[in-house]
């Protein structure tokens, strides 16, 4: 019998001060929701944020499944500022539908609401929309329960390990293998639209970029050309990978791929390693790590004309690995600090970097959609996880997998 | 404290199933833009779940090819920490490669340039591959064809050993020849 794996959020520091909501549990729809307790997975989500601390079920002295029959005044005095009622109804055979009311105890007001259609198999996709109505309506940034990520999972001992592609719901949950291999895997990015994901597989002894489409497995092999194939990053418009190529001379530089057409355009052209290209949210420039002034540095060009590279990081010896954030004002990069790698924020506008993570080994962050927090990876002694961090360094989180380490977070872009 | 315990059941059974069909090269997709051959490419179907698509990439394996005599069964190359330098105890064991691949001009070697853990995934796969054309471009020099040479630079994602401490990581900067026929 295969070991049972285990994948655990763990909340390692949260803010002083989380807002006191009661998620009360909703009226179910047995046996159509699956015996989903869709409360339960929203009042995780929240919890997990660490901005949320919810009440205690056993200290609710009733249930209240609209917003009608909630006695505010009760819940106030229980200490919550909100209370988050709703009910599951499958008025057919295959629609379920969740619906939900959120109300500011100090008040009494109903703040809103909302109705979400679902199917069985797509009933925890809503719990996680009920979480990001919740998440928006209270602290007026948008959620990203309702994302997933992509992450890379290696077993085994080195030199024969065994690689997977796998994509979770962003509380880690319902995780689905999208390629495996015993050659590496790295470097998964989304398209914008969700629909893609691009990775360097090592499949043939050789360095391939690929897309992905995540809901069928259709792949296709966009780059395998002599050298290094590395570092895909879609355009914003979802219509060109930058990568990073190096032809058989062995000089990693940046390249843009028109996906329709297989054209390739070179961006830089520098004796130094170029590589992990991120793009600008307008799509006019292309952040990057270069070593061309000895150790490596963060870069940034225009597309228009990338022979303007301006240099953006100054701090340690070592940055690399950037990625911008959705709103283009922030870059999260990996930095040096004595002999430890972690994870820093630079404000573009400002340069003012603050080191986010605490770790030896932290690489590869990801933003979140919303912005406000970054996943990554880092280390639990010897064993890779994945962790995040809000942008302010106030809240962390830990996904631990008992089965594997964890590599390489990217997480999905909003849906438009 | 927060207690969802996650599980991967999901996962661990789609391991299973891919496991078994590995071994079995599938017929590759028609897909456009591709410009790999159909018989280096593996690619399954989607599963029956229907929701996500799986796909299983696993390369033929390869036989250990080369010679052994001598020096010549010595085939990895140690470097120093972000040193992309052929150390002076090397010097002889290029020499000796060098020699067999440039009186052999059928023989290939893929050169695998390899660094330690540190610092970012893809900044490694340069360095790695800086090491790579260092043992490429010496065989050169010595006479060997640029026909004969592949390089491919696995950064720090294939270490030879699996360890966070200096020793494993000195183990790990390397290049390896591997001989392809």
């Amino acid at each position: 019998m295969p070991a049972r794996a285990e994948l655990q959020v763990n909340v390692t520091q949260g803010v002083t001060d989380p807002i006191p909501i009661a998620i009360v549990p909703f009226a179910r729809a047995v046996p159509a929701d699956g015996g989903l307790d869709l409360a339960g997975v929203v009042q995780h989500d929240l919890e997990s944020s660490g901005r949320f601390r919810a009440m205690q079920r056993r200290d609710m002295l009733s249930t209240p499944t609209r917003a009608a029959e909630v006695q505010s005044a009760d819940w106030k005095a229980a200490g919550n500022d909100y209370v988050l009622v709703g009910r599951v109804t499958a008025p057919t055979g295959s629609e379920i539908d969740v619906e939900c009311d959120l109300l500011n105890t100090l008040t009494g007001q109903r703040i809103g609401g909302k109705r979400f259609v679902a199917t069985g198999a797509s009933l925890r996709n809503a719990a996680h929309m009920v979480s990001d109505f919740v998440y928006e309506s209270i602290l007026g940034v948008r959620g990203a329960f309702a994302t997933r990520i992509a992450y890379i999972a290696v077993q085994g001992q080195a030199p024969t390990q065994h690689f997977q592609l796998i994509v979770a719901d962003s509380d880690g949950e319902s995780p689905k293998v999208i390629l495996e291999s015993n050659q590496p895997i790295m470097s998964p990015a989304w398209s914008p639209d969700d629909q893609w994901l691009a990775y360097v597989s090592f499949e043939n002894r050789l360095s391939g970029v690929y897309i992905q489409r995540v809901r069928t497995g259709e792949r296709r092999l966009v780059s395998q050309r002599v050298g290094v194939n590395g570092a895909p990053a879609f355009s914003p418009d979802g219509t060109r990978l930058a990568l990073t190529l190096s032809g058989s001379g062995g000089n990693l530089d940046i390249w843009l791929l028109e996906l329709s057409t297989q054209a390739l355009t070179r961006l830089t052209d520098d004796p130094a390693v170029d590589t992990e290209p991120s793009w600008s949210p307008d799509g006019k420039s292309i952040y990057f790590t270069s070593d061309r002034a000895g150790g490596p540095q963060i870069y940034k060009l225009d597309i228009a004309n990338p022979r303007r590279v301006q240099r953006i990081s100054f701090g340690s010896g070592y940055d690399a690995r950037p990625r911008v954030s959705p709103d283009g004002t922030k870059l999260a990069v990996v930095t040096r600090e004595g002999g430890n790698y972690r994870i820093a924020v630079q404000d573009l506008a400002s340069g003012t970097v603050s080191v986010l993570s605490r770790g030896s080994l932290d690489e590869s962050p990801s933003f979140a959609p919303n912005g406000a927090t970054i996943i990554y990876a880092g280390r639990e002694g010897s064993v890779g996880t994945l962790q995040t961090v809000s942008v302010d360094g106030q809240v962390t989180q830990r996904l631990t997998s008992s089965q594997g380490e964890l590599r390489e977070p990217a997480w999905e872009p909003f849906q438009r | 404290m927060h207690k969802s315990v996650l599980i991967w059941a999901a996962v661990m059974g789609a391991v299973l199933l891919a496991g078994c069909s590995s071994h079995k090269p599938r017929p590759t997709t028609s897909t456009a833009g591709t410009s790999v051959p159909a018989d280096q490419s593996q690619t399954s179907g989607a599963d029956t779940s229907g929701a996500y698509g799986a796909a299983i990439a696993n390369g033929s394996g390869e036989g250990v090819a080369g010679p052994s005599a001598g020096q010549l069964k010595n085939r990895t190359v140690y470097f120093d920490f972000d040193s992309s330098e052929i150390r002076s105890d090397y010097t002889s064991l290029i020499a000796a490669h060098a020699r067999y691949l440039a009186s052999n001009a059928s023989i290939r070697v893929r050169i695998e340039g390899n660094t330690d853990e540190r610092g970012s995934r893809e900044y490694n796969i340069g360095l790695g591959e800086r090491r790579a054309q260092a043992v490429r471009r010496a065989l050169l020099l010595q006479g060997v064809a640029e026909s004969q040479i592949t390089t491919v630079s696995y950064g720090e994602e294939r270490p030879a050993v699996t360890g966070h401490t200096e020793e494993a990581w000195s183990r790990n900067r390397r290049a390896e020849i591997v001989y392809l026929n």
